[in-house]
């Protein structure tokens, strides 16, 4: 970073909390939330907005964090992996990815988490194609998305309330 | 032995806490006052140094800034021969290759810093093919360039020819593959000549980071611990590049005694890190005019880049699987790695064999062809059965039935039906259908000797709780070693899953099980894990504390009582090779592998005659891979190696330029996303194997293997054109598809 640019204010909320940094307006919302926050369950995989990993929920749209810069948090809602389960208690999507064998590495698993939840948030009974598409932002290497589908569904199926996806 | 476990699918060990975020990459961690590290790179491909140039602007005595000169120890990450410096010195063989070291708090300045040093270089002329390479347009490694190369002879094939009734010859290639796990490598180190050198990383094989920091730093064994963090995905990517980024980390780390962190980025990563080797295999196969081979001889040749760390191996198993599960009674595999000034090319999932094999199942649907017979009908006559020899000589004992396995295939994908239709309704057809299959196997564990001189230990410890302790250096990297160790413990020991702890990888805590790699953790360590807790359960057994079939209260109660008035209990084993194996290293004769998963994969493609694009619409993998542990865990071992191999099979086209990869980002280099993927069906055959824990064999590299040529073969069925190099891209169908049509006018 330049030092002609200083760091400035943020306030938002992260995960129902208020939360207030300090950080360069155009650093990555990603670094903002993994070392200004400690929040490192948001992954880094390309930092090029293509695999998804740092995925997180910005004002209930999903968005890609390497490609948010921190200015644009000032005053968002912001929901992360961390805020998916009610303590110990999991989400739906959670625990369909672990039933169904949605996770193996695990390191995109944040990201798929956040995007079948914002995917079930826009379609609460998604077709095939639906599902497809609404995960196609986010890679996996490990699962060849074959489980991940089959846990959307699975979760799908156990929520009948459907504000309780995420949470 | 009761199976409670074994065969179910239980939940994930560690999956709680990947699905809320709380598991803990290298990344993840931070130590109070760490520095970051980055590494200076060579811009060109081959010369010497001249000189290091440190640029203007950049306040450089606040840096740790590490070169050669450095290192305690000897320069070198040695995997097999000791050609490859941990930083060049004077001679740059890659253009990848690290010269100097960088660390600094701030990671921003940081990359101002590696940007603002100079390496300068006398450039040297560089070679970037295999036929370079052969034709020594430059001589880099040895004489002749080859790293290795192997001669396996069965038969007479040179007088077999005159048996034939056609002869068919062709040429394949296969691209180089960049593994692309999500988790970018890195590593932390802490480093001091008074406690040593300690490293928490992205891993698959502690100790082999461990043997390489020995060298490197010149310290006796103990005073190098190396820890594997959560591991997000590796494919092979970390079996071999963890020690060069662990040696660079580590010397930052001694030179400026603070911790130092190394996270590549992904474009780093892609250019840097090893891929898999590309291939050039030619085939010459003499058939009698009823469709049985008489000879083959194969030529086969691997890019094994600027060193030649692994590819000796990842030759020698390319080799033995290069004539498949066919009977030939003569046959000749001549293979070569060899020497290129791209970084080298390394493990990856399949290790040699998804290259000679889709050389292969492309082969046999041309050889049907020039025989006038179906691809099935041709493969009928003459796949290998119980009692026949491969090409290295090994006697098939296990009854193999490759007619059931294609029956079945044929069966759930509805190929022959689907094979009329597609020739009924694909001329005049946009968008035309195909559907294709291959044959093949996969040797698990490590070849020939291999084991043996792996000599793996697991141990196992129970608490005074009753909970049993699995102590391994076979690490979690997605496959889910933690789960189906628990299911095999719990259930040797007749207690509850959750009463099994996986230890952290750790050198300093864990035995050598062996390297995470080979298609051998279940099937050699899982046995190992079994064997230990059966010898756990008989020390209590013999010590009049427990009676054989035994409650779980019971058990914690033995546990209790023996470690209270004997002290600590432990269990130990160590890996005894199945009896009758026999391995010739000299000759290339023999049990090459103690057992193989055997597999008949269908792909049905779509090809757009428009814009050339072929995507696969429907998978059938059917495979028999001994019993299965955990069919969730499994299916999602094939799931995902199909799908990486239908990313090698039409996306994922490594662009190089010199020597380097010029494509090095997720942007333009494509892999298969939720929207290209098609149902991938799995169906698992098992018969047992006798020498895996409850008869498992060995599955994770199995599913490379098969999908590719399946998948050619189909684009063949569909069009018409013969692919013989993959990855088969729009370009690549689009001139094989243009030159037809030009053919045919």
């Amino acid at each position: 970073m330049s030092e002609t640019v200083s760091r400035i204010s943020i306030a938002c909320r992260v995960n129902g909390e208020p939360r207030r940094v300090q950080a360069f307006p155009l650093e990555r919302l990603l670094d903002v939330l993994r070392e200004e926050m400690q929040l490192t369950g948001t992954k880094e995989g390309c930092g090029e907005g293509e695999c998804g990993a740092c995925a997180v929920l910005l004002n209930g749209a999903i968005v890609n964090s390497c490609l948010v810069p921190a200015i644009e948090a000032d005053g968002a809602d912001i929901r992360t992996i961390e805020g998916m389960a009610h303590g110990e208690q999991l989400n739906a999507v959670q625990e369909a990815f672990l039933e169904c064998g949605g996770a193996q590495c695990g390191i995109c698993t944040p990201g798929m988490v956040i995007a079948s939840v914002a995917l079930l948030e826009r379609h609460p009974h998604p077709t095939d194609a639906e599902i497809r598409e609404g995960l196609a932002g986010n890679l996996c290497r490990c699962t060849g998305y074959q489980k991940i589908f089959a846990a959307v569904v699975r979760a799908c199926e156990s929520i009948s309330d459907k504000k309780w996806v995420s949470r | 032995m009761e199976e409670k476990f074994f065969g179910n699918s239980v939940i994930r060990k560690e999956g709680r806490e990947k699905v809320t975020g709380r598991a803990r990459y290298v990344d993840d961690l931070a130590f109070p006052e760490m520095l970051h590290g980055a590494t200076v790179r060579s811009s060109i491909a081959r010369g010497r140094i001249r000189g290091i140039r440190f640029g203007d602007g950049i306040p450089w005595s606040e840096f740790t800034i590490v070169t050669a000169a450095d290192i305690p120890g000897k320069n070198e990450i040695a995997l097999i021969e000791h050609d490859q410096p941990c930083l060049a010195a004077e001679v740059i063989n890659h253009p990848e290759e690290a010269v100097v070291l960088l660390a600094h708090a701030d990671r921003y300045l940081l990359e101002a810093a590696r940007r603002a040093v100079q390496i300068d270089v006398e450039p040297l002329p560089a070679i970037f093919s295999i036929e370079d390479s052969i034709a020594k347009r430059a001589v880099i490694f040895g004489e002749d360039n080859v790293f290795k190369s192997y001669h396996v002879e069965k038969g007479d094939v040179d007088t077999a020819w005159a048996q034939a009734d056609i002869i068919v010859e062709r040429e394949y290639r296969t691209g180089a593959q960049e593994q692309l796990y999500i988790e970018n490598q890195g590593m932390i180190a802490a480093a001091n000549p008074a406690d040593g050198v300690t490293i928490w990383g992205s891993l698959q094989c502690p100790y082999y980071v461990h043997k390489a920091l020995v060298t490197l730093f010149g310290l006796p064994a103990e005073k190098i611990r190396v820890i594997q963090a959560e591991t997000g995905g590796d494919f092979g990517g970390k079996e071999e590049y963890p020690s060069m980024i662990a040696g660079h980390a580590a010397l930052l780390a001694w030179k400026s005694g603070k911790r130092v962190k190394i996270i590549y980025d992904r474009a780093e990563d892609m250019a840097a890190t090893t891929k898999r080797h590309p291939s050039r295999t030619r085939h010459r196969t003499g058939v009698t005019r009823d469709g049985k081979l008489v000879a083959m001889d194969i030529d086969f040749v691997i890019d094994g880049g600027a060193y030649a760390t692994l590819s000796s191996v990842v030759l020698s198993r390319g080799t033995i699987h290069a004539a498949g599960p066919y009977f030939c009674p003569n046959v000749r595999v001549q293979s070569r790695a060899v020497a290129t000034n791209a970084p080298p090319h390394g493990a990856f999932r399949g290790f040699g064999a998804p290259q000679s094999i889709f050389a292969l199942e492309r082969h046999m649907d041309q050889v049907a062809r020039a025989l006038n017979l179906t691809p099935e009908e041709f493969r009928r006559r003459n796949f290998i059965r119980k009692g026949q020899t491969t090409a290295t000589g090994q006697l098939i004992q296990e009854e193999v039935n490759f007619n059931a396995l294609l029956d079945r295939a044929f069966r759930e994908s509805g190929y022959h039906a689907k094979r009329e239709r597609f020739a009924r309704e694909n001329p005049g057809a946009t968008i035309k259908r195909g559907i294709g299959f291959s044959s093949f196997m996969h040797g698990a564990g490590f070849t020939g000797s291999g084991e043996v001189y792996l000599a793996s230990v697991v141990e196992l410890e129970a608490t005074r709780e009753g909970i049993v302790r699995i102590l391994a250096a076979s690490t979690e990297i997605g496959q889910g070693t933690n789960t189906i160790f628990s299911q095999i413990a719990a259930d040797a020991l007749g207690i509850g899953y959750d009463r099994i702890e996986i230890a952290q990888p750790d050198t300093g805590a864990v035995p050598n099980s062996g390297p995470t790699v080979a298609s051998r953790t279940a099937m050699v360590v899982g046995n190992l894990v079994e064997t230990a807790a059966l010898g756990l359960k008989r020390t209590l057994v013999d010590s009049g504390l427990l009676c054989d079939a035994c409650t779980e209260d019971e058990f914690v109660r033995a546990c209790r009582r023996y470690i209270e008035t004997r002290g600590p209990l432990r269990s130990r084993s160590q890996y005894e090779p199945p009896p009758g194996l026999l391995w010739d290293d000299a000759t290339y004769k023999g049990d090459a592998y103690g057992t193989y998963a055997w597999a008949v994969y269908v792909a049905e493609v779509a090809v757009d005659t428009v814009t050339f694009e072929a995507r696969v619409i429907d998978f059938v993998a059917v495979q028999e891979v001994g019993k299965v542990i955990h069919p969730v865990l499994a299916a999602g071992q094939i799931d995902g190696g199909v799908a990486q191999a239908i990313g090698m099979a039409l996306y994922e086209n490594v662009v190089w330029r010199e020597g380097r990869m010029a494509n090095g980002q997720m942007t333009n280099y494509i892999m298969p996303t939720a929207a290209d993927v098609p149902p991938i069906r799995v169906f698992f055959e098992e018969q047992p194997y006798p020498f895996g824990p409850h008869g498992a064999k060995g599955i994770g590299e199995l599913p490379m293997d098969g999908p590719a040529p399946a998948i050619v073969n189909a684009i063949e069925n569909a069009t018409g054109i013969c692919v013989r190099e993959i990855p088969a891209t729009p370009e690549v169908l689009m001139e094989a598809m243009t030159a037809k049509a030009g053919a045919l006018v």
